[in-house]
């Protein structure tokens, strides 16, 4: 059922969880098919069969048996509850109720606004720094507060978000001006970046941005010779103004020993580059 | 043409025990229920996420609240009488009751008047806080269904007559569907005294 | 009666009495159907422009469509704000002014006075300022496309901030337009539970009542319900624009840069909450007519009794009521706890067993039948299998962890569109068809039909289907080129020039349509006042068209709604009002 799912457009999945939504997606969709197909089936032979010119004399009291469609109707109620009770419930409770507390995960900010994403990590020492909104300018867009405690080694990134491989990603989403959704089709992700709100979601990718592009090629999803452009893409998925279409953001996926690498430099580069935000930061 | 007639206007349906007019105005009722149910949600929604919110007997003058509550408690009561006036047939008592009823309403909305300009002198405006905005919504949207119900007072008082004279059980109809509707408005008085003025 | 009142009715009314300010159930169920169709009309006008920039972003329009868009846009190509601006106000014209004035005001209006016995309805004056504050809304709506910054374009959903936030005017008229619908909403409401409740004729007991009546009556309390928390969820927006307040506007927004400095504290979850409230009744609003609409056609032309006609009663008794407790299957990405999550679910498939319900008796009541395929019939028959699969498609939607992956793509928009387009709009066009008989005393053509009905269900199908497909490879709805930028749609952006060519094939599969409804007005086939041998009061006791008042004398019912083919009986149909021999 998923093959047929994937020949239908779903993409690709990347990541852990992604597989029991697809499971779910699965289900319900051959659900859906053996009740098209089984009531059309009828449908045309009871049109072709019950025609004025072949029956031209109705019956009055039409079909006596009422077990038919009961059982239809308990078969379809039982198959919902299932998939209720086995897949989609628990699989929710997971989501929001068991965010990973393990060491190795990686907690990122993501803050929305028209139209980019701002991706904010706490860097080596795992604890953000705070931001404040009368900070905000064109060099510091979430208005992070350098001066604050733990925010020296943070790391701030417009529109790319950087994981690791086979690490839990915590995301703590949230929007500085309208409504926004945070969309990543190929991990089965999406969560609307509410503002006044932070919402946590959690993911754990499993391939890496090099790995997702030579499937989707074996896939014939995407041509070999534009391999270099592919990317996981965050898309925004609630309308949010006349940039709404555009508002494309991207993730890149690596293997963990380069993730580390990556934060140690870019925290580094911030460090150094941290004093000229700070002279901002007394101009204000 | 007697078909064209609309039935149960003046007399019950049998099987239903009930005038169109009533039936109507019970519906009506229902969906005020859901209008005044939905913005007393957003209260409470808009209390529970609020980081302050103030105490209504700290901003808002309770005393004036209290005498207006008495006046629409005496408006109700007097619209009873203006009805039962007609049960008996006495119809310069039922105009006289009417009136009165008319007049409380109209000092309910006097007070209310004083009590909207003293917060505007004090520079407190629906955009103040959240506490602010949700009292101009829910007293203002009261005061206008007072203000509905008092114009459909001052028509039948202006020119109520003549059905009374012609439809005598119909104007009965009309002026206890009337009071149906003037209970609830009061009703609601009565909810949001508490709610936005002592909690 | 008063001597007054008499002489009313016997002076022949002027003409703008007659027709313009009329209180007359058919006068007004008419001013609203041909209303509401020429919103329709507008609403795929509007939709046809959508269409050329999702499959040709950047194009620029050929000259003569251009030239309807007026300064909307610039040699040819329109931008990003105006096409969110078609896409709110295709929305909102094709619910609240298309279809819900076309299958309450206009079906019901003048259907369920003539199929209960009624001379009128029971409020003929409210009825008629029911109409006049629909018109006046739906004049205030198209009305802002001309001012500056032209229309509402924040979706027909509105969701703060964006919608607060949007300096332009059209939001507010978008507003002051929905509180005038809403009024004309609540008064119609009313007026037709009254009406039912009320002025049954004598022997028209519940369970005699065609399925129609009660689908406009669980209508009726739906909207009834429903609209009020929308309206005070609109005044509530409209302070936000026009007083400052911050009913959903939290604290500490930044916009564009610049801190926006206002108390805050808002909420903009609780726009969501009282807009879907009403929004998922809503959708019964739209579909429940149009089932009606079909049942009567379906028991008409197979010519024999509904099968499980309590049943459907009681699905759309149930159906009315669970419609209330949904809502937050819309919801399901805002941060919603597993608790809250688990319970909506749960409703949503709740609510979807008594639509299967109904969808099957329809379906089985055809067995036996002896059906004849008039135009009706096919857009009836047709109905079932689309409507099919739009509800089929709302399973994975109400199933929350699917819908992490459907939600906001164009799975959502084909979902709803096959239970609204092909679904309602075919339920609606084969009411058009059945009851032109009534209203004109002369029948549409056949031949116009199906030329309208083929093309049509293709071109419904090619436009819909591929969206599901669209929607799967996560491609997100409301997007101005389509998607074109992102590489997870590259896979399947070559349908978007497929549906848009559909889309404008069916524009042309209107045109008979439009021919044979003008048309058949003055030169359709004349017909007696029981074409298609029915057993319905609005048949059986009414001249075609029936005169003010409706009926000669107020007729009494012996028996139910679809007595046809009684076993030894001489003709096929039994009319309500005939007596039934002991
Ligand atoms: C008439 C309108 C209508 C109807 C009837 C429905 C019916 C249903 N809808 Fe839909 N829905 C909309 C109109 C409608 N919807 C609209 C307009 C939106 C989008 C709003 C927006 O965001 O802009 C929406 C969105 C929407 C969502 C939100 C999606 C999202 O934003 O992520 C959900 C989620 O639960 C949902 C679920 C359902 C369900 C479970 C049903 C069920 O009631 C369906 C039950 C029916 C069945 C299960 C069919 C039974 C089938 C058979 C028995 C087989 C028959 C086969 C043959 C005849 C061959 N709908
Ligand atoms: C009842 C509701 C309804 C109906 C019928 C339709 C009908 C159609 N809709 Fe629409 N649509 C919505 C409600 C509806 N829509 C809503 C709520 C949205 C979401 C808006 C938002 O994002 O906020 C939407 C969004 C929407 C989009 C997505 C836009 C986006 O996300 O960017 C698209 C894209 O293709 C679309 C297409 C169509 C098409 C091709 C039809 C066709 O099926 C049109 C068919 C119409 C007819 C067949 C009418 C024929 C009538 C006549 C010709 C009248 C004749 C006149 C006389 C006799 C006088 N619609
Ligand atoms: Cu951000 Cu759409
Ligand atoms: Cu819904």
């Amino acid at each position: 059922m998923i093959e047929l799912l994937h020949k239908l457009g779903l993409p690709l999945n990347a990541s852990a969880h992604g597989g029991e939504i697809d499971a779910t997606l699965g289900w319900l969709h051959l659900l859906m098919f053996a009740l098209f197909i089984g009531w059309s089936l009828v449908f045309l032979f009871i049109l072709w069969r019950f025609r004025r010119s072949r029956n031209p004399q109705a019956s009055y009291v039409g079909v006596k048996n009422h077990s038919i469609s009961l059982s239809i109707e308990v078969v379809v109620a039982l198959a919902e509850a299932g998939i209720l009770i086995l897949l989609s419930i628990p699989l929710w409770a997971e989501r929001v109720n068991q965010m990973p507390t393990d060491e190795n995960r990686v907690e990122v900010r993501v803050v929305a606004q028209q139209f980019a994403w701002n991706m904010h990590y706490p860097g080596p020492d795992g604890l953000f720094g705070t931001t404040s909104p009368d900070m905000i300018s064109q060099t510091n867009p979430i208005g992070l507060d350098r001066d604050s405690p733990n925010a020296a080694d943070d790391i701030v990134s417009i529109n790319w978000l950087y994981l690791p491989k086979g690490r839990p990603a915590v995301l703590h989403l949230s929007s500085m001006d309208v409504i926004h959704s945070f969309s990543l089709p190929e991990m089965r992700v999406k969560q609307d970046c509410i503002p006044g709100m932070s919402v946590p979601i959690w993911f754990e990718p499993t391939l890496t941005t090099e790995e997702m592009r030579d499937m989707k090629v074996a896939m014939g999803d995407w041509e070999e010779d534009k391999k270099a452009f592919l990317n996981y893409e965050i898309a925004c998925a609630q309308l949010c103004g006349l940039g709404h279409y555009q508002m494309r953001g991207f993730m890149e996926v690596m293997e963990p020993e380069a993730f580390d690498q990556w934060v140690e430099t870019e925290s580094a580069k911030a460090q150094e580059s941290g004093s000229g935000e700070e002279d901002f930061g007394e101009f204000e | 043409m007697s078909t064209a007639e609309i039935q149960y206007i003046e007399t019950p349906r049998p099987d239903t025990g009930l005038t169109n007019g009533k039936i109507g105005i019970w519906l009506f009722l229902a969906s005020e229920v859901m209008l005044f149910g939905a913005l007393f949600s957003a209260y409470v929604l808009l209390r529970v996420g609020a980081e302050t919110w103030p105490m209504g007997r700290d901003v808002l003058n309770i005393w004036l609240a209290l005498v207006n509550t008495v006046v629409l408690i005496t408006s109700s009561v007097t619209m009873v009488l203006a009805w039962a006036a007609l049960m008996k047939n006495n119809y310069s008592e039922h105009k006289k009751f009417l009136a009165l009823t008319f007049l409380c309403g109209l000092i309910f909305l006097g007070i209310k008047a004083v009590e909207y300009g003293q917060k505007f002198s004090h520079d407190l405006f629906p955009s103040t806080n959240n506490f602010l905005a949700i009292y101009f919504v829910l007293t203002g949207l009261h005061g206008l269904h007072v203000l509905g119900g008092m114009i459909v007072m001052l028509y039948f008082l202006l020119f109520g007559r003549k059905n009374w004279v012609e439809r005598p059980k119909m104007y009965t109809n009309r002026i206890e569907n009337t009071g149906l509707y003037w209970h609830f408005v009061d009703l609601v008085w009565i909810f949001l005294f508490p709610v936005l003025y002592l909690l | 009666m008063t001597p007054s009142e008499k002489s009313a009715h016997s002076k022949p009314l002027p003409f703008w009495k007659r027709y313009i300010f009329s209180t007359d159930h058919k006068v007004i169920g008419i001013q609203y159907g041909v209303t509401a169709l020429i919103f329709l009309f507008i609403g795929f006008l509007l939709m046809m422009f959508m269409r050329w920039s999702i499959a040709f972003p950047g194009r620029p329009l050929p000259e003569w469509a251009a030239a309807l868009l007026g300064p909307n846009s610039t040699s040819g190509i329109f931008g990003p704000e105006f096409y969110n601006q078609l896409g709110a106000m295709h929305g909102t014209i094709m619910i609240f002014l298309g279809v819900v004035p076309l299958a309450v005001g206009g079906f019901g209006n003048y259907v369920v006075p003539l199929q209960i016995g009624a001379p009128d309805m029971a409020f003929p004056k409210i009825n008629m300022m029911s109409y006049w504050a629909f018109l006046t809304g739906g004049l205030l709506m198209l009305f802002s496309f001309f001012i500056e910054g032209g229309a509402a374009k924040s979706g027909w959903t509105a969701y703060p901030p964006l919608a607060v936030l949007d300096a332009d005017s059209g939001q507010t008229i978008w507003l002051v337009g929905m509180v005038f619908l809403i009024t004309s909403s609540l008064l119609g409401a009313i007026n037709f539970i009254v009406t039912i409740i009320q002025l049954r004729a004598p022997g028209l007991t519940w369970m005699r009542l065609p399925f129609f009546v009660w689908s406009e009556l669980v209508t009726a309390f739906i909207l009834l319900l429903a609209f009020p928390p929308l309206e005070a969820a609109g005044v509530l927006q409209l302070m936000d624009r026009i007083a400052d307040t911050n009913f959903f506007m939290p604290s500490g927004l930044v916009v564009s840069g610049e801190i926006r400095e206002a108390a805050g504290g808002g909420s903009p979850l609780l726009w969501q909450h009282l807009f879907w409230f009403l929004g998922h009744p809503e959708v019964y609003v739209l579909i429940l007519p149009a089932l009606g609409i079909v049942a009567e056609i379906i028991a008409n032309n197979s010519r024999k009794p509904l099968w499980g006609y309590r049943s459907m009663v009681y699905s759309s008794l149930f159906l009315g009521f669970m419609s209330f407790v949904v809502w937050s299957h819309h919801m399901y990405l805002t941060g919603m706890g597993s608790v809250m999550n688990a319970f909506f679910q749960t409703t949503t498939m709740i609510i979807s067993i008594p639509s299967v319900i109904i969808l099957s008796a329809l379906i089985l009541s055809l067995w036996g039948g002896s059906i004849r395929f008039t135009v009706p019939m096919l857009f009836a028959v047709a109905f079932l299998p689309m409507f099919g699969i739009g509800g089929l498609t709302g399973l994975p939607l109400g199933i929350s962890t699917s819908d992490i992956h459907l939600h906001d793509t164009y799975y959502v928009i084909g979902h709803f569109h096959y239970v609204v387009a092909p679904g309602v709009i075919f339920g609606l066009f084969g009411g058009i068809y059945y009851w032109f008989p009534k209203a004109t005393g002369r029948k549409m053509g056949t031949v116009l039909g199906h030329l309208h009905f083929w093309p049509t269900l293709i071109c419904m199908n090619v436009i819909f289907m591929p969206m599901f497909i669209q929607g799967l490879a996560g491609v997100s709805r409301r997007l101005y080129d389509g998607g074109s930028a992102y590489a997870h749609a590259q896979p399947v952006l070559h349908w978007n020039a497929v549906i848009s060519m559909a889309a404008w094939t069916m524009a042309i599969a209107q045109i008979p349509f439009i021919l044979n409804f003008f048309g058949s007005i003055f030169f359709g086939k004349k017909v007696e006042s029981n074409p298609w041998e029915a057993t319905t009061l609005e048949w059986t006791a009414a001249p075609s068209p029936p005169p003010h008042g409706n009926f000669p004398e107020i007729p009494t019912v012996y028996c139910g709604p679809y007595e046809y083919s009684q076993p030894n009986s001489e003709t096929d149909f039994h009319p309500q009002n005939q007596p039934v021999e002991a």
